[in-house]
């Protein structure tokens, strides 16, 4: 059963071949098992997902059951979910129990859906290895010595390792592909505007967006169908008519543009994922595929860029955890600074605390025209280059990582080494574009290779065409790691 | 050699919507701690601002009344720093595009010394955005404890910006007052001074003329025009003091203490916060249209300067007047009712050489009661204008009924106190109390003969040339008819009478 798509696993609730309860139990079970030593999910509370599987199957023994009734997924742990513990990975949070529903996470529980637990994540999202984390690192189901990416790096290790039907993942920079592709899962990231941000704890507000993450396209589009819509809770919501993200799945390819930025496959990307690409690349031909040969010459500037207004925004939104109203209070202070200072030097980890002085620092008088305006002009160019290369292509496809997933410590000490696994993502938030990963075949430590789409402003439904087509003419995405 | 006074004025209003301005949460002053403290007012982790239309409509209204630019398009900023009345750790507010632009407002200046004449000034306005309040730190409650009562956190404010155009402490209070009449007269803010609703910070400089502007001192959270005036008073001869003796004024945030009547710096410019200014990221662009704006502008009443000006052209009454009569709309709502009740009710009674018009007469008759009786029994009720126990029409009654010789003045007056301790209608009372002036010249001839007989001996003095013996028969005679003697009339008999 946990080798089924989404559709397969609601039809065999629906037809009562399983019950919710069982299938939840399965995966408690696994996870039971399995997350000691992976550490894919913060919390689990069995006995609300039960009573949860109990609720969707009465209402699949009463005819109301929707699509994702009575299936488990993980939420990532950025999601404030009523009653759960809620700590986006920091010691910040680590008692702050949340009385509310974010916005995606309400949406699953209106459709029935069962909440396995939180899932691991880098500190307030800000990390490409889940290292950064304060309940620990999350291993890479394919290889324990390695890391699974982030930040939404419990969600793709729990997915590998089969501890959920699919979960969500929240994508800053690459949160939701980098993962996607070092765990060999899909992943999705829609339109900035597409999936409300109400409940979802911000990093960088004009760059975060939740989406799906799970074993296949015909998965994140359903999940997406869940997720997507207006909410009048987020000002940046976009309002648009509801669609069916499934709709076009088994168009064919022929004829499809597909843009190849030269930029994408220049110095710094990985031999072996080259291959693995350029392979997939060659699949499509066959699929009837025609390659377009594209430039995205500002794209080089987009980890400068980010690392400016991803820095400045977080600094600002991650001034709310004082120690005032809730979350970690040193123990012991002398006045009301000291108490701040203490609070949030104890309470953050070190690659938060140096973000927000990054961001304080662009943000500061005199330095603000010189970094923060000039990187939202060059936000612009970059956007600009993709208007310029969608005129001559349908869809643009890459490498997600320059890299297989690397070794628990590697970069550990090296921010800017860090900061580059996300090259080839950054630009696709920068620009609000949607982008995904997909497996696409594995590198030399055989570990797994993602494959970026990227797709035009509200192009979802193309992407998951072009994303399902292939994994119709290959398996990639079916492998399971031996665990 | 003299000094001259720059002085400019940031006002908070607070704006009259139920709801905050990011949030559903009420706004309603006076409730217990947090108890208005929704998710967004706490700033829980994944909350996102939306903002109040009712709040961006208020704005708009303020902005047209003050014949100001509204920007099509205005931006939300944050503005950042760390205290515990402010949640998120940054204020929602506008910065380099506020949504209302230049402006101005014409303000009546009353001095306040001596016998200078009232006048006329404009004040330019800079611009006026909108932005949260901060919630409210209570120290003290229990010992070493701060708390924090996030109800106020949220509450829409629109701050008024003006230009440093005023030159004294009389000009300032003027525009404080002005504007403080226009943003309840325009219904956007309740005005309530006592609960923070309209906050004054005054920067205030000194120069000497010719020379560039001096450093200027910010007095903050003036909330009583008494208080501004003092503060400022005090805060300018400060200032010339400090600089006669060879001092530098430095620039600086400063409290007025009312109990001592002195200003004392709060923080100077060194550390002052860098507030890190930027667009926030959680709000589009606010985008206002031609249509918006034109609905909003055809809500707009008559505004205190339009009916200054009528006032004076159309009824002779002075600025001054003016200027009382338009201190509220309802004030001037009740002074209009009543002139337009004298007037059709008294049609033909207001004839008088000394008004050009019936609409001057009535309109300087009815000014004078509502400025003296009026307004005195208001003071000594404690009430405003809004929860006056007698209408426009109610008054007019009365005073139709001394144009017509009805009754005296005196008697008018004992119908109003009555009609404000009791209600009723001013014929009724008048029936009721028997106070109909007696205007029959047999019966007034007889109680001046009465009243001559009885005081043979005065008669006689007043005759041999005691003029002044002539207000003590009228008060005889007046008591004699029980007040009810139709004054001219009985003057006129008893002028006649004793002469012989």
């Amino acid at each position: 059963m946990i080798e089924s798509s989404l559709s397969q696993m609601g039809a065999a609730l629906r037809a009562k071949k399983i019950s919710s309860v069982e299938l939840t139990q399965l995966y408690l079970d696994r996870i039971a098992q399995l997350n000691p030593e992976l550490n894919a999910y913060i919390t689990t509370r069995p006995e609300a997902s039960l009573a949860q599987a109990r609720a969707a199957d009465a209402r699949i023994a009463a005819g109301t059951a929707e699509a994702l009734t009575g299936i488990p997924f993980g939420q990532k742990d950025i999601f404030c979910a009523k009653d759960w513990l809620t700590t986006c990975g920091s010691k910040m949070l680590h008692n702050f129990v949340s009385p509310y529903d974010a916005h995606v996470i309400s949406q699953f529980n209106n459709a029935g859906a069962v909440n396995l637990g939180k899932t691991n994540m880098d500190e307030f999202a800000m990390g490409s290895s889940n290292e950064t984390s304060h309940y620990g690192i999350v291993k890479n189901p394919w290889d324990k010595a390695r890391v699974p990416g982030g930040s939404s790096g419990g969600t793709a290790s729990a997915i590998a390792a089969r501890l959920c039907a699919a979960a969500t993942g929240t994508d800053t920079g690459g949160s939701i592909r980098q993962p996607a592709a070092l765990c060999g899962i899909s992943g999705l990231k829609p339109t900035y505007g597409v999936v409300s941000r109400y409940g979802m704890i911000a990093f960088a507000s004009s760059l975060d967006q939740a989406g799906p993450m799970g074993r296949n396209a015909e998965d994140l589009a359903l999940m997406l169908n869940t997720m997507a819509g207006f909410d009048e809770r987020d000002s940046t919501s976009l309002q648009r008519d509801k669609e069916d993200y499934a709709r076009d799945l088994n168009k064919p390819l022929n004829g499809l543009r597909i843009g190849i930025p030269k930029e994408f496959f220049a110095e710094g990307l990985g031999n072996d994922v080259a291959k693995a690409v350029e392979a997939a690349i060659a699949e499509y031909k066959k699929l009837g595929a025609v390659i377009v040969d594209i430039s995205l010459p500002n794209t080089r500037l987009s980890i400068p860029v980010y690392y400016v207004l991803a820095p400045a925004e977080a600094s600002s939104n991650l001034s709310r955890f004082d120690g005032v109203r809730y979350g970690y209070r040193a123990p012991e202070y002398t006045d009301l600074a000291d108490m701040y200072e203490k609070s949030r030097a104890q309470g953050f980890g070190a690659e938060v605390q140096r973000r927000i002085m990054i961001g304080t620092y662009v943000l500061s008088h005199g330095y603000y025209d010189a970094y923060y305006l000039q990187a939202q002009k060059i936000r612009r160019l970059i956007a600009q280059d993709f208007v310029e290369a969608y005129k001559h292509c349908d869809v643009i496809m890459g490498p997600t990582s320059p890299s297989t997933a690397f070794k628990l410590g590697e970069k550990g000490d090296d921010p800017v080494q860090m900061y580059l696994s996300d090259i080839y993502t950054i630009a696709v938030n920068l620009a609000g574009l949607p982008g995904m990963s997909i497996p696409c075949g594995f590198g030399d430590n055989d570990m797994p290779v993602g494959l970026q789409i990227i797709g035009n402003y509200f192009d979802e439904a193309r992407m998951l065409n072009v994303a399902h087509q292939y994994q119709l003419a290959t398996d990639w995405h079916s492998r399971v790691p031996g665990l | 050699m003299t000094w001259e006074i720059v002085i400019g004025l940031e006002v908070h209003t607070q704006l009259s919507t139920n709801t905050k301005i990011f949030s559903g949460a009420s706004t309603a002053f006076g409730a217990e701690p947090n108890t208005q403290a929704d998710a967004v007012s706490l700033a829980l982790p994944g909350v996102l601002p939306v903002l109040n239309k009712g709040a961006v409509e208020r704005a708009i209204k303020f902005g047209l009344a003050t014949g100001a630019h509204i920007a099509p398009r205005s931006v939300f900023a944050r503005k950042n720093y760390f205290y515990p009345d402010l949640p998120k750790g940054y204020q929602i507010s506008q910065f380099d595009l506020p949504v209302v632009g230049q402006g101005s407002l014409t303000i009546q200046v009353e001095p306040l010394s001596g016998n200078a004449k009232p006048y006329e000034k404009t004040v330019r306005i800079t611009r006026a955005h909108l932005e949260e309040d901060a919630g409210k730190s209570v120290h003290g409650e229990s010992q070493g404890v701060t708390g924090v009562d996030l109800n106020r956190a949220g509450t829409p404010l629109l701050e008024i910006v003006s230009e440093p155009d005023m030159c004294s402490a009389a000009e300032a209070v003027a525009y404080a007052k002005a504007l403080h009449t226009l943003v309840r007269w325009i219904g956007i803010c309740d005005g309530n001074m006592q609960e923070g609703s309209f906050r004054c910070d005054v920067n205030v400089s000194v120069r000497k003329p010719g020379q560039p502007l001096g450093t200027r001192r910010e007095i903050k959270n003036l909330n009583s025009f008494k208080f501004m005036q003092q503060a400022i008073d005090y805060e300018v001869q400060w200032q010339i003091d400090t600089i006669e003796n060879g001092g530098k004024v430095h620039q600086a945030t400063i409290l007025f203490n009312p109990e001592t009547g002195e200003t004392r710096a709060m923080r100077s410019k060194e550390d002052a916060h860098d507030y890190r200014y930027f667009p926030d990221p959680d709000l589009l662009p606010l985008e206002i249209s031609e249509e918006w704006k034109e609905q909003i502008r055809a809500t707009l009443p008559e505004l205190p300067q339009a009916k200054r000006e009528r006032y004076v052209a159309s009824y002779a009454l002075t600025p001054s007047d003016a200027l009382v009569l338009t201190a509220s709309r309802e004030m001037a709502d009740f002074f209009e009712g009543t002139v337009k009740l004298l007037l059709s009710k008294g049609a033909g009674t207001l004839t008088s050489k000394e008004y050009p018009t019936a609409e001057a007469y009535a309109a300087k008759m009815c000014a004078n009661w509502i400025m003296g009786e009026v307004n005195a029994q208001l003071n000594r009720d404690n009430l405003d204008m809004s929860q006056c126990p007698i209408t426009a029409n109610q008054l007019g009654g009365i005073l139709a009924r001394i144009t017509d010789e009805t009754i005296s003045n005196s008697g008018a007056k004992e119908v109003f106190r009555t009609m404000w301790a009791e209600g009723g209608d001013a014929d009724a009372i008048i029936e009721a109390k028997g106070l109909k002036q007696v205007s029959d010249s047999g019966a007034i001839e007889a109680i001046v003969d009465g009243v001559m007989a009885a005081n043979a001996e005065k008669v006689a003095e007043y005759r041999s040339g005691k003029d002044k013996l002539f207000g003590f028969f009228v008060g005889a005679a007046m008591k004699a008819s029980q007040g009810k003697a139709n004054p001219a009339q009985l003057n006129e008999v008893l002028k006649k009478k004793l002469a012989g």
